[in-house]
């Protein structure tokens, strides 16, 4: 994110206080200690990380940027893609589009927590099978959209698992096989259990 | 993302004080909305009080109907009994509305708060009367293309854009708040205020007034109740236009009627003139053209949104047809 996304008002008015002309990245990671930094645990893929935030670190920026789980992708930022979907307590949600402090003492779940060991979960192996992507990018949050999918039993139908996964953009057109992957593990199939 | 300081309360009344004493201080509940305006430098709160531990997300039955819990997901509501079964108006338009992992996050208070989708609004680098007061309106001479026809001045055209929010003005709900002098309740027909002159004033809320709850009472109309959305893709879009309708059917005459429309108006548009047109009329499509004339007769199309007016007459009378054969 740099400060090409700022309007040039705003540009100004930074500009006055630092003294900077120059446009450069805005840092994710504060740069310097801030008034408001809190000390915070995550509890993510069971495992848990201390971790120095400001209050306006989202989610998706503390596992990524803080953790250092880059699984969970930054597409749009704005819960318009869905690349960012993880799991908080089973529940698929968006994690651009909350606060890291507003889920301690939850249970985070995110792509690298989906596999046993060497053993993918079946959700993983389908995608693999059915040749459910094709750049990548977003596929780590269609499966866990897809996982919480089947759990939540929305997947009678090829319809019912369009509508119930349209939050999860593709822009390579992946989704006849996303939709092919996921019937088969919700009837039963690449041979695990959930 | 401007720095903002955070406390996350654990009772209402601490809450309530802290917002109502401190400038530019908002609650944050799922936060779907806030967190993505305060990215775009829309929304630049000094202090967020995260809301999420108060009790407020129940879903319960009242003697009069039913009660939400301001702090109730999207989802929840959606799929909760008492809902589908006596309100399906409400679990439809909301299993229409976003997407599964916002409505996941996404809290019924925090729908009603949301800003509107004007592109202008959203970016900063616009004037907006809605986000500046007086600073001017770009939609009025650029992109209208998704703005209300109806209920607009010429300080502001945006839509509101919530598809839950028109079905509680066709059930007559009451948003239930609490501020710093305690609990009033407001009907949902004047939580949201028209522009006017006043575009950057959206509700009725008084500054520290947090929503508690929903009440939505149960009429013989009720469960005879249907929303219908039509949007420039199947699934996760804001409505072009929308209707929610509900009524009763006495003896082959409708003897009362509810008509909600969404996409068309500045806030969520309850049509006093349908229901008037279809008061004491036998239920056929007769009967519903003439009200879908009477909903749309106070519109005010400008030039790149006239075809909501056509749209918005065709989706009220599909959307009467099917509460019609359900009767």
């Amino acid at each position: 994110m740099g400060m090409g996304c700022l309007d040039r008002q705003q540009r100004i008015s930074i500009e006055k206080v630092t003294v900077c002309s120059i446009p450069k990245p805005l840092p994710t990671v504060p740069s310097k200690p801030n008034s408001a930094m809190m000390d915070i645990t995550l509890k993510v893929n069971g495992k848990a990380y201390p971790l120095t935030t400001e209050p306006r670190v989202t989610l998706l920026d503390a596992l990524r940027e803080y953790i250092g789980l880059t699984g969970t992708k930054k597409g749009c930022n704005q819960g318009a893609c869905g690349a960012c979907t993880v799991l908080v307590d089973g529940r698929r949600i968006n994690s651009c589009l909350t606060l890291a402090l507003m889920n301690v003492g939850k249970e985070i779940t995110t792509i690298e927590g989906l596999a046993t060991g060497d053993e993918l979960h079946p959700m993983q192996t389908a995608f693999i099978k059915h040749d459910a992507f094709q750049c990548g990018y977003c596929t780590p949050g269609q499966i866990c959209s897809a996982v919480a999918l089947v759990a939540e039993g929305h997947t009678k139908s090829d319809a019912e698992i369009r509508e119930w996964m349209s939050g999860n953009l593709c822009r390579c057109g992946a989704y006849p096989n996303i939709v092919s992957a996921i019937k088969e593990v919700a009837q039963g199939g690449s041979n695990a259990s959930i | 993302m401007r720095p903002f300081n955070f406390a996350a309360a654990t009772e209402p009344t601490e809450a309530i004080a802290t917002v109502n004493d401190t400038p530019e201080a908002k609650f944050i509940a799922g936060g779907t909305t806030i967190l993505d305006l305060m990215k775009q430098y829309v929304e630049t709160p000094t202090q967020l009080i995260d809301i999420n531990g108060l009790p407020f997300s129940q879903i319960e039955a009242t003697p009069s109907g039913v009660r939400i819990g301001a702090l109730a997901r999207m989802s929840d509501v959606a799929e909760a009994a008492i809902i589908r079964e006596n309100f399906p108006v409400i679990s439809e338009a909301l299993l229409l509305s976003a997407s599964a992992q916002l409505r996941n996050m996404a809290s019924i208070g925090g729908n009603l708060m949301q800003r509107t989708r004007c592109g202008y609004f959203r970016d900063p680098a616009f004037p907006c009367n809605k986000r500046v007061h007086g600073s001017g309106c770009p939609a009025i001479n650029g992109e209208h293309q998704r703005h209300a026809i109806l209920g607009t001045s010429d300080k502001c055209l945006a839509t509101h854009p919530s598809d839950l929010a028109v079905a509680l003005v066709a059930l007559d709900a009451i948003v239930q708040v609490r501020g710093p002098q305690g609990e009033r309740r407001i009907p949902i027909t004047e939580f949201h205020l028209l522009p006017g002159n006043t575009p950057h004033i959206e509700t009725a809320l008084q500054p520290g007034e947090l929503i508690v709850a929903v009440d939505v009472p149960k009429a013989l109309f009720s469960k005879s109740s249907h929303y219908l959305k039509v949007r420039d893709r199947a699934s996760y879009e804001f409505a072009l236009v929308s209707a929610a309708v509900a009524m009763e059917v006495q003896n082959g005459t409708i003897t009362s009627a509810r008509v909600g429309l969404g996409g068309v108006g500045t806030k969520p548009w309850r049509s006093g003139e349908a229901e008037a047109a279809l008061q004491g009329q036998p239920p056929t499509l007769e009967s519903f053209r003439e009200a879908a004339e009477a909903a749309l007769t106070p519109a005010k199309p400008m030039q790149q949104n006239a075809f909501k007016v056509e749209l918005a007459k065709r989706t009220l009378v599909r959307a009467l047809e099917t509460v019609g054969e359900m009767l």
